[in-house]
């Protein structure tokens, strides 16, 4: 008891003259070897980041290089796998036409989510940041569906979407234009789509969080700009726009991953059709591992699909400091933090 | 701005009557918008609950009617007992509550690790956990799924709970992390004087400070595994061990007896379905905005 107290007092006095110190001097106190406080609070340490470390070799790691690994052979679950060198990556790029399609499909989706997602939310978030009353009603309004069960939403859209009965194509009627069939239509397939996933996810975290942005923006900069003479467009441009695209920059990377990966709204409420119009690449991934059981197919399917994100990011990190600014971001916690 | 530009001869009466008028008629086309996108997102629930009370037969009439004749809350009823709902909604119970109180105390502790202790690669094992982010399921599917079937998993709710007691996911972390970096270590140093060890003062000190992080985190699980719907998909085989989410498939897809449309019944499930959503959205609200916040902000 008392021994194990003298050590913690210790652990406190070297953590609080080493912290002091380290901040200070950081290269020559990280030299020293490491106290025997310091050692156990590492050990400590390890032990609460365990669970991750653990859960990210079971079901990241570990998948990733087995998923690497059958890409590069035939496998049907039944028989164990065979080698078949790059065949499977072969087949991909120019046997199977599905494919190319399901990944240009896949794009037009991304591209229509992606664009009138963020654009979306970020105009419902200018509307709930201005001055008027109700405006937390109405942020309630926007948010409900966001927090709906996506086999839900398929379902209500399905309903709506009813070319003959439905409500859309009623009211449609009511104002004199004849309504496409929707989902049921090859061409209008992928807006409609497209649209249940914007209702679903405009007005929900991506919305808030361009909110809080927007909200933490200084409002005498307004001022000063407004005194200059600058209007609302021009304050937008110039001061709203470049102290918010840290945030943008976060939503769009997040936005373009969970386009890409559009599946389940499909599954749901098309099928993949109507004749494969709405049949995604992770459709096709689907089919291939869990309907045709071709597990190293959909692997190497897997591993492409994992290339194409990490490239898209990477790119745009590349290029994020042309277009995003960071105010004062040397006083992140990061830098204050990484000793 | 406009009017504030117009400096007439009447002076401050006129101004101020031209100031007010301009602050009604950009509050009418304030409301307008609003209203128009308000109902582009409440419409199709409105829609559901009215299609949801009808019957079989006013439901494929057209012109469609707007309100119910006759309110048949007996739909309700028919939704419930036409597929094992009961059955679906505790699978779903199970598999949630497991999963959101495992996934929240392993992302508290993990996250307790990178807020409060120095190690070696600390910072490595952080972009580890961001790296993640960009790991969508889709990439590990395959593997994850023979993994399971080789553990005897598949067609139990078992994979659905345990991969996420293993320290839940990277925004998860995140989120508590960035907020245990808000709470000053002081309160730590206080209880270490006083012969706490780590774990005593995470529980006793920090948990109590984070509870408002902890909720978040809990509500936002909560609603994931409730809606999750690929992870059952690919797991799940027998009816009987369905989620909620797959119970509404099935429903979906089962034939009806007598060539009678079903889509009253299918809009009265999803009402069932959402219902729990809602309910904890209007007991919790503060905790969503707060936790999304958090977790976006200073990405």
């Amino acid at each position: 008891m008392r021994s194990s107290s003298l050590a913690d007092a210790d652990d406190l006095l070297t953590s609080a003259i080493g912290g002091a110190s380290m901040a200070t001097l950081a290269r020559p106190v990280a030299l020293r070897r490491p106290s025997r406080a310091a050692r156990r609070e590492a050990i400590e340490g390890l032990l609460y980041i365990s669970p991750f470390l653990l859960g990210f070799l079971i079901f990241t790691a570990y998948p990733m290089i087995a998923s690497l690994y059958l890409s590069f052979t035939k496998y049907n679950i039944l028989n164990p796998p065979t080698w078949i060198g790059l065949e499977n990556y072969q087949e991909a790029f120019f046997n199977d036409e599905q494919f190319w399609n399901s990944l240009r499909r896949t794009g037009v989706f991304a591209l229509l989510n992606v664009t009138l997602g963020i654009l979306g939310s970020l105009g419902a978030a200018l509307l709930l940041n201005q001055r008027f009353r109700g405006t937390t009603v109405f942020r309630t309004f926007f948010f409900l569906p966001s927090i709906t069960p996506i086999i839900a939403s398929a379902l209500l859209w399905v309903w709506i979407y009813q070319p003959t009965i439905g409500l859309l194509n009623y009211l449609l009627g009511m104002i004199g234009i004849q309504g496409p069939a929707w989902l049921q239509s090859t061409s209008w397939a992928i807006p409609s789509v497209a649209i249940v996933s914007l209702w679903g996810t405009i007005g929900g975290t991506r919305m808030i969080i361009f909110l809080a942005a927007l909200q933490a923006v200084p409002q005498e900069m307004y001022d000063a700009a407004h005194i200059d003479g600058a209007g609302a467009w021009r304050r937008f441009v110039s001061i709203t726009l470049p102290l918010i695209s840290p945030t943008m920059f976060f939503n769009v990377v997040l936005t373009i991953i969970g386009s890409l990966s559009v599946f389940s709204l499909a599954y749901i409420a098309t099928g993949g059709g109507p004749n494969y119009a709405t049949y995604f690449y992770v459709y096709h991934l689907y089919k291939n591992a869990f309907e045709f059981s071709r597990m190293g197919y959909a692997a190497a399917m897997a591993w492409l699909f994992f290339l194409l994100i990490l490239v898209l990011t990477l790119v745009q990190f590349r290029f994020s400091n042309r277009w995003v600014y960071y105010a004062g971001a040397d006083t992140h916690e990061e830098v204050k933090d990484a000793k | 701005m406009r009017s504030s530009a117009l400096v007439l001869p009447g002076g401050q009466a006129v101004r101020q009557r031209a100031r007010t008028l301009s602050r009604a008629r950009s509050g009418a086309v304030y409301y307008t918008a609003v209203a128009i996108v308000s109902v582009f997102f409440m419409g199709p629930f409105i829609w559901t609950v009215l299609s949801s009370l009808k019957d079989a037969s006013e439901i494929t009439t057209f012109p469609p009617t707007f309100l119910p004749r006759v309110l048949h809350f007996e739909n309700y009823i028919y939704a419930w007992t036409k597929v094992p709902f009961l059955n679906f909604y505790i699978n779903s119970l199970t598999v949630t509550v497991l999963a959101v109180v495992g996934q929240t105390a392993s992302a508290t502790l993990v996250a307790y690790g990178f807020a409060r202790f120095r190690f070696p690669l600390r910072n490595v094992f952080f972009m580890l956990v961001l790296a993640t982010l960009m790991v969508p399921w889709e990439v590990t599917i395959v593997p994850s799924f023979l993994l399971f079937r080789f553990l005897g998993w598949l067609d139990t709710l078992t994979p659905l709970i345990v991969p996420h007691w293993f320290g839940g996911g990277p925004f998860f972390i995140f989120l508590m992390r960035q907020f245990f970096l808000t709470i000053p270590r002081d309160f730590d140093e206080a209880a270490k004087i006083d012969g706490a060890n780590s774990l005593q003062i995470l529980w006793h000190v920090l948990v109590p400070l984070c509870r408002p992080a902890i909720t978040s985190v809990a509500i936002f699980s909560f609603l994931f595994h409730w809606n999750a719907f690929i992870e059952p998909l690919i797991f799940l085989n027998s009816p009987e061990k369905f989620t909620i989410s797959l119970g509404m498939r099935y429903f979906q897809t089962i034939p009806m007896e007598a060539g009678e449309p079903k889509d009253h019944l299918l809009m009265a499930g999803t009402i069932i379905m959402v219902v729990p959503c809602v309910a904890l959205f209007f007991f919790a609200q503060r905790y969503f905005v707060r936790g999304i916040v958090l977790s976006g902000l200073k990405g």
